[in-house]
């Protein structure tokens, strides 16, 4: 059991801030993934967690311990390296059973031990063999064993498919997400990578400048975005914003029509739509097509609304050619609205 | 010009420089070792073997070999274990470290020997503690084993630093993940430094000792000034037969003995320390 308790962290590296006031809470038995662009701070809080860095404030629990004094091989935790950090001088045999063998279990229970997650990493044929003669996506499943040889309470990854080609990534990424799920362990994990994230995550926290921006589940993400920066980020391609001006009683006139939105004070409000909830409608928004990319499944519409990007996926049978309008309907209930000076959602 | 060729061109002048300088005169030693009055014979060496200074300066220079080189790959380990972990001044605790490598080994043992003489500093200073009625002549025929350590001490004090440049630079090249994925692994400090550190130091290992072994056989000057003709070593009977017995034969012969001895340790130092094939960073 082991609920994983971030309260009030922050971190400076000198003048710079890459961590402000951290509060998050993973359940135990949790995938919880770190999500944002590179510079965001999530790699400083799985250091933290792990115990590579000391915050400079506020308190790390893992069950009912607070470790944030403590040294990381004192945490019960395991980790898989971003460059796998699989020892050169070991066989994969002895570098899976590391850890075993500097927390002094007997012989044979390294040895059931490290058979064991190697059989599930599918690489027991690689256990006498060293870290240069395997392959990237080879070293990627030592790593990874490694960890869950320890058996531990809590296993942190920091992009540990990044190094990998995308094939790969992908097979990984589904093996990854069915052998953490059976060892029942709370896992963090640091990606960059929205999809990697929205299929891997019980609950992605997005992060932006040091800060969680949000933190929920990954249809939560998607659906309901707490700030325009998540809506922004999240979605290939992202959301859609147009500027949107009140008519009185939560009406809004948006680039030349009116729809239903929040009832609010403010004299104007951000729309938002993604671009699939879109349908071609004679009364919709007018759009000038700019580009049309056929994708297969679907058409990507790149158009000019009212002087403002605008992308919409359509059903591929729809034809339509760069320099005409279409008129394009949000779906009222995927509609959602951002306070312009707070970009805080609002409903 | 042809590609082919052009690597060829390009080592041509160093390797006539070791041609001329260093491989003629090198067949020239072996020439003077091996030839007696004009005819091929181990003379030479038989005389050398025979002389009762040979057994006497073989074993000074095995076992302060034996003493000093040990003592230093641990100094040198640990010094260079601290100044990767130091931040600021590290690069000024290096430089005053290495100070010693830049003074020639006659002057190094000139400094200790003004140090140990009958009116050096050790002398005056237990005499102002009031330890010693009167100076005590610590590096003559009755104190041999202050003769040995006063060896020792000058020689590792000499020559520590050559061993810590390359390990400094061995360390700096392991990747710092390694250090971090031990930690979180269960490694203490002293499980990281030996399981992690010292494999993968291997290469420099191997670089440092040989070197350092090399030259400990080839002690001449410190020996000279500290130890006279108290302690005998094998450069020091190549530098009396050469100059002051003048028997070329011999001062080549014992030459090439120690020659021998260093491509022996030198062979056995890079197959203890070899690091597998696919098991190097």
């Amino acid at each position: 059991m082991a609920e994983i308790q971030i309260r009030n962290v922050a971190k400076r590296f000198g003048e710079y801030q890459a961590l402000r006031d951290i509060n998050l809470t993973v359940a135990d038995q949790e995938f919880m993934v770190l999500l944002g662009a590179s510079g965001c701070g999530k790699t400083t809080l799985l250091r933290i967690i792990a115990g590579l860095e000391t915050p400079t404030e506020g308190e790390v629990w893992i069950g009912e311990r607070r470790v944030d004094h403590l040294a990381p091989r004192d945490r019960g935790i395991a980790m898989v390296f971003q460059n796998y950090a699989v020892f050169p001088h070991l066989t994969v045999f002895e570098n899976i059973g590391f850890g075993l063998r500097m927390h002094r279990l007997p012989d044979e229970e390294v040895r059931k031990r490290v058979h064991r997650t190697a059989e599930l990493m599918h690489i027991e044929e690689l256990l006498g063999r060293y870290s240069g003669e395997l392959s990237g996506g080879q070293r990627q499943r030592v790593a990874v064993a490694r960890a869950l040889a320890m058996e531990p309470d809590v296993i942190l990854m920091d992009e540990p498919l990044s190094n990998l080609d995308a094939l790969l990534r992908l097979e990984m990424r589904a093996e990854l997400k069915g052998v953490l799920a059976e060892s029942r362990t709370t896992a963090i994990y640091v990606t960059h990578d929205q999809v990697e994230a929205m299929s891997l995550a019980d609950r992605i926290s997005v992060m932006h400048q040091g800060r969680i921006v949000q933190a929920a589940t990954p249809v939560e993400v998607y659906r309901n975005p707490a700030e325009k920066f998540v809506a922004g980020f999240i979605g290939n391609p992202p959301m859609n914003f147009l500027p949107a001006r009140s008519v009185g009683e939560g009406q809004w006139e948006v680039a030349g029509i009116t729809l239903a939105g929040p009832r609010s004070d403010r004299p104007g409000l951000d729309f938002a739509i993604r671009p699939e909830d879109v349908t071609p409608d004679p009364a919709g928004l007018a759009a000038r097509v700019r580009v049309v990319e056929p994708l297969g499944p679907h058409l990507l519409v790149t158009c000019d609304v009212d002087g403002h990007m605008f992308r919409a996926i359509l059903d591929s049978e729809l034809s339509v050619a760069p320099g005409e309008t279409l008129n394009l309907m949000p779906r009222p209930d995927r509609i959602r609205w951002f306070d312009p000076e707070t970009e805080k959602a609002v409903s | 010009m042809n590609t082919r060729l052009l690597p060829y061109v390009l080592i041509l002048p160093v390797t006539l420089f070791l041609c001329v300088f260093f491989v003629y005169p090198f067949i020239l030693v072996a020439q003077e070792a091996f030839v007696a009055d004009g005819a091929l014979s181990l003379d030479n060496f038989r005389r050398v073997f025979g002389h009762w200074k040979f057994p006497l300066s073989l074993r000074n220079t095995l076992l302060l070999a034996a003493a000093v080189v040990p003592v230093q790959l641990g100094l040198a380990l640990l010094m260079a274990t601290m100044v990767n972990r130091m931040g600021r001044g590290r690069d000024l605790v290096l430089y005053i470290w290495t100070i010693p490598l830049g003074i020639s080994d006659l002057a190094a043992g000139i400094i200790w020997l003004a140090i140990f003489e009958q009116s050096g500093f050790l002398n005056s200073m237990l005499h102002g503690l009031g330890l010693i009625d009167r100076p005590v002549n610590f590096l003559s025929y009755q104190h041999p084993g202050i003769v040995f350590l006063a060896i020792m001490l000058a020689e590792i004090w000499r020559a520590t630093a050559i061993m810590l440049v390359i390990l400094v630079a061995g360390i700096g090249l392991i990747p710092k993940e390694y250090y971090e994925a031990a930690e979180v692994f269960g490694a203490t400090p002293w499980k990281r430094f030996l399981r992690i550190t010292l494999p993968l130091l291997r290469p420099s290992l191997q670089t440092a000792l040989v070197l350092r072994v090399i030259l400990a056989f080839e002690v001449f000057a410190v020996v000279a000034a500290l130890g006279g003709t108290l302690f005998p070593v094998l450069m020091g009977q190549t530098f009396v037969y050469q100059f002051e017995l003048l028997d070329r034969g011999a001062a080549a012969a014992i030459a090439l003995v120690i020659l021998g001895i260093s491509i022996g340790f030198t062979l056995v130092i890079l197959r203890v320390l070899r690091v597998p094939k696919g098991a190097r960073i």
